[in-house]
């Protein structure tokens, strides 16, 4: 089965590279699943949105990504974030604390984002917010 | 002669403590050089990637974005500084801000009115020392800065440029606010351990060829990888390719502030170690010398003490001879 090489990177560092047979990933105009072929794309990742990364062995991985694109080459798929976590790094309850206090101050912009930060990074852990 | 030893043995043992603060520092600056450079190395990927996409958008948008189009008659123009939080780092500072002075003239004669915001204590205080305006400072990360850091300092260039978009003849437009119409960036280039140099570069408007002849991408062109030529008349956007583009270079211009503040502090260490090692070595030769010194001194005093104790003995020998 033809595979993607999938590339995800974070500014501060590259966070996984390797090969996958699909990809999905939520842009603004909606929900979007990448197979092997896809025609060449590029698109802006929703804030709060998760990236799923089906590799090549079976397994499942889950990234909370932030302020992120996504570029779909015919050499396969680049997610640019600014921020990204894979699940088995995010720390729930740090996650689920910082929901709490953002929750608190709707009108300040920062806290906005913090707040859609926090959503995706439990929803990469598997919890619905 | 028995003062001005102790006087010289006082000033070995302050020389010899200096020197090691100064070696301390050289470590520790030794270490971070290699910190700051594998953080270079890793922002890589990403600065790359972002620079691609860029490209690709940049070929098939019609490119009508703020950011990158020239304006008509520039006023003002914002210029970045980054220098350090700390000094002991020999001539970094120094060097930077005569860069900035060449640019700020430059800017004058071209008719533009230089707008500094300046990253570093260090900066802060040569222009406040010298009463110049700032438009706005940050301090406290020119060692390790964090992309964080970098939004932070790229907010503030990204409102004021779309701010000074409606200026009109030397006052503000229609928001109230004088922004600026070109943004510069003045930082020190790692070259390598040995070469830091202070550059000076034009970030916004972005000329597209700029946007393509982007380090990376002549990196890459060397290396022999192929560009994805060919296929950008095809890509598909979501959301539209303008809205893509909106979103996309405030992140470019953002990206590229941190790369220069990675590679400042890269350059800030080296200068350092550089300094701090010249400055121990120094110390060296100095302790050596004063001890030379002491001994001297010491000798000439044992040498006295004799003759006069040979001197009493044959005074007392000669008086009792005498009896």
């Amino acid at each position: 089965m033809a595979t993607l090489q999938v590339e995800l990177v974070a500014v501060e560092r590259k966070i996984w590279s390797g090969e996958a047979t699909t990809v999905i990933a939520r842009t603004t105009e909606g929900e979007l699943g990448i197979l092997a072929g896809h025609a060449p794309m590029l698109g802006q990742l929703a804030d709060g949105g998760v990236v799923t990364i089906r590799t090549v062995e079976g397994e499942d991985l889950v990234v909370a990504a932030h302020g992120g694109f996504l570029s779909i080459t015919e050499h396969g798929v680049s997610i640019l974030a600014e921020t990204a976590e894979i699940s088995t790094e995010i720390d729930a309850e740090r996650a689920r604390e910082a929901l709490r206090r953002a929750e608190g101050e709707r009108d300040d912009p920062e806290a906005q984002a913090a707040l859609r930060r926090a959503q995706s990074r439990l929803r990469a852990v598997g919890e619905s917010v | 002669m028995a003062g001005s030893l102790r006087a010289l043995r006082r000033r070995i043992r302050s020389t010899q403590s200096t020197k090691k603060i100064f070696s301390a520092q050289e470590l520790i600056a030794g270490a971070r050089i290699v910190r700051a450079q594998a953080r270079v190395e890793a922002s890589k990927p990403y600065a790359r990637e972002i620079t691609r996409v860029l490209s690709a958008l940049a070929s098939s948008a019609s490119l009508d974005h703020p950011l990158l189009s020239e304006r008509e008659n520039p006023r003002r123009a914002a210029v970045l500084v980054i220098t350090s939080d700390r000094g002991f780092a020999g001539s970094y500072n120094v060097n930077v801000l005569r860069r900035t002075e060449e640019l700020l003239s430059l800017l004058r004669q071209e008719g533009k009115e230089p707008v500094l915001y300046v990253v570093g204590r260090k900066g802060e205080s040569y222009y406040s020392f010298r009463d110049r305006e700032m438009a706005d400072t940050f301090t406290g990360f020119s060692e390790q800065p964090n992309y964080s850091d970098a939004q932070e300092v790229g907010r503030a260039l990204i409102e004021a440029f779309t701010a000074g978009e409606d200026d009109a003849d030397g006052g503000p437009g229609a928001d109230g606010i004088q922004g600026v119409d070109e943004l510069h960036i003045v930082f020190t280039e790692f070259r390598s351990l040995l070469a830091q140099v202070p550059v000076a570069k034009r970030m916004a408007p972005l000329e597209v060829e700029e946007v393509e002849e982007f380090d990376y991408e002549r990196e890459d062109r060397e290396r022999g990888v192929a560009a994805d030529g060919g296929l950008q008349a095809s890509y598909e956007f979501e959301p539209s390719a303008e809205g893509l583009l909106d979103a996309l270079l405030p992140k470019y211009i953002t990206t590229r502030i941190y790369a220069a503040m990675l590679e400042a502090a890269a350059s800030e260490s080296a200068s350092r170690r550089r300094a701090m090692k010249s400055a121990s070595d120094n110390a060296e030769e100095l302790a050596k010398n004063l001890s030379r010194q002491a001994n001297q001194a010491r000798q000439a005093e044992i040498t006295q003490e004799i003759s006069e104790i040979v001197g009493g003995a044959d005074a007392l020998v000669t008086s009792n001879a005498g009896d």
